[in-house]
């Protein structure tokens, strides 16, 4: 097989730019053609959530990766903005591209992560919003300005965060979560619930095993109807339902789909050639034996690398395996999670949910397969090492109890 | 080979520690503390690692 001369990547967010990076770095000196619905230049997405949305006299922070002097001077890249994908040829071996001419590939990184999900019959009503893009961030954050009342929906990570970041300005907030425990599968059963008291110490209203019913514009603002027949008041309203993979315009194209993109190990489609990374790719993940798609900035930027130079270099390729972390910040206090939260046992080994910090392991079997760090970012990644390490429950336990110890003694000499 | 940390950028994610966790160490303040700026030898390729995979790219490498 020939060397691929051209390289195409689909999606100009974080999992996209790191492919263009990791494909130079790699040494390819080939053609890079770099497509993005979107009219702005790649951005990082979770200070939209957090930074953007604070009070902030110089304006929101600029979240911008890179100029675009940097992406087509120095990486030599043909990017195409505001240029959606409607198709792809695999056959042909062409990006049908919406009003613009197709684009042929030799290799090809899908990259177009996920689309937030939208409540029912809320599109298009003013002052309802979903918070994934910069659009949407400064129209959030425009409302929280206008100290609008905020009811969000779906008790999320980025639900929350929008919280938080109206009770910092001082706004009444309500959150309106369906299930009974919020964050189950994230965080599984009892510390979705540790967390979900997080609001409650904030002075956030958040009602669960709350549905809502419709919303409606109520007079100057918006009506949101629940289950139980009363409705909330609001000016603005943000809902955080979870997000889909992107993958309707690949309908047809004979890349195989299942709850987005399948990839084995390496990150390959089904289709040769073309290669998936990112909130979009659903690859198998060698260290747990079990495919899975990720919502997080830390695999989408190493898979985005890894999909491109194994696109480039399919008979070198190297399989992608990580042990899965997020982070989210509410209220000033820092959670983090490391592993799968799907477990047999999940222990407090360190601090009380009770004063809002703590860390709790995950276990399965006699591994540790997951740790949930709520304000102590000195233990988190200890046990991340531990995890890719296939360290035992027995050991981990060991650790904490020596961390523990180790605490003590420097409370008591402080 | 040094390692320059930019404090302003950082906000003690740990990724960095994560992959080099002999050089790096977010403490209990949520600070990042570096064992040493020069680069030890056998690490270049663990350190070029978090250097890449630091969100805020709060970390860089550079000749002495
Ligand atoms: C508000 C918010 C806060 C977050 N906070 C955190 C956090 O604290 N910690 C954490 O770990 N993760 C967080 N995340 C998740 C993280 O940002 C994502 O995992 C990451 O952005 C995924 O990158 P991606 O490139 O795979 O996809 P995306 O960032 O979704 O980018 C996909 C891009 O592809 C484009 N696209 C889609 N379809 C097409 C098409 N047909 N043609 C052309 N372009 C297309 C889209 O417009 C988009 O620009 C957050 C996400 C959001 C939205
Ligand atoms: S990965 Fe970056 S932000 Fe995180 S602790 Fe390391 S240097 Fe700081």
């Amino acid at each position: 097989m020939t060397t691929p001369q051209r390289l195409v990547v689909v999606g100009a967010s974080l999992a996209g730019l790191r492919a263009v990076e990791g494909a130079r770095a790699s040494g390819f000196t080939g053609s890079i053609t770099l497509i993005g619905a979107e009219d702005h230049l790649p951005y990082d997405r979770p200070p939209l959530s957090k930074a953007y949305l604070a009070e902030a006299p110089g304006g929101p922070p600029d979240t911008t990766f890179r100029t675009e002097d940097t992406l087509r001077g120095e990486l030599g890249v043909d990017l195409r903005l505001g240029a959606r994908a409607t198709g792809l040829d695999t056959e042909g071996g062409v990006v049908l591209v919406d009003g613009g001419a197709p684009v042929p590939y030799d290799a090809l990184v899908i990259a177009t992560g996920a689309v937030a999900r939208v409540l029912p019959a809320t599109e298009g009503l003013a002052g309802v919003h979903t918070l994934r893009t910069a659009d949407d961030a400064a129209a959030v954050r425009r409302a929280l300005d206008d100290r609008a009342r905020l009811v969000v929906v779906g008790a999320g990570f980025i639900g929350s965060e929008v919280a938080s970041a109206a009770r910092e300005r001082g706004l009444p907030v309500t959150v309106v979560e369906a299930a009974d425990v919020p964050l189950r599968r994230a965080l599984g059963d009892e510390m979705g619930m540790a967390c979900a008291a997080l609001h409650d110490r904030a002075g956030t209203d958040l009602r669960r095993g709350v549905s809502v019913r419709a919303i409606r514009r109520d007079g100057e603002g918006i009506g949101v109807e629940l289950g139980d027949g009363s409705t909330l008041h609001a000016g603005l309203v943000v809902a955080g339902i979870g997000a889909d993979p992107a993958t309707s315009w690949l309908d047809g194209s004979g890349v195989a789909l299942a709850d987005g993109v399948r990839c084995d190990r390496t990150l390959a489609t089904s289709v040769r050639g073309v290669y998936a990374a990112g909130d979009v790719a659903h690859w198998h993940n060698p260290l747990f034996g079990q495919p899975m798609r990720l919502e997080h900035w830390t695999s989408a930027a190493e898979q985005g690398a890894t999909a491109a130079v194994n696109a480039l270099k399919p008979a070198e390729a190297r399989p992608y395996s990580t042990v899965p972390y997020f982070w989210s910040d509410w209220y000033g206090t820092r959670i983090q999670f490391v592993g799968i939260s799907r477990a047999d046992e999940v222990r407090v080994v360190s601090g009380d949910p009770a004063d809002g910090r703590w860390v709790a392991l995950y276990r399965t079997g006699e591994r540790l397969t997951g740790a949930l760090a709520v304000d102590h970012p000195t233990h988190i990644m200890k046990y991340r090492v531990m995890i890719n390490r296939g360290c035992t429950w027995n050991d981990a336990l060991d650790f904490a109890r020596e961390r523990n110890a180790r605490a003590r003694r420097t409370t008591a000499v402080a | 080979m040094k390692i320059l940390l930019d404090r302003g950028k950082c906000t003690g994610l740990g990724i960095c520690e994560s992959l080099s966790p002999e050089v790096f160490e977010v403490d209990d303040e949520g600070a990042l503390v570096l064992s040493t700026d020069v680069v030890p030898d056998g690490k270049l390729a663990e350190i070029r690692a978090a250097v890449t995979s630091c969100p805020t790219e709060a970390l860089r490498l550079t000749e002495d």
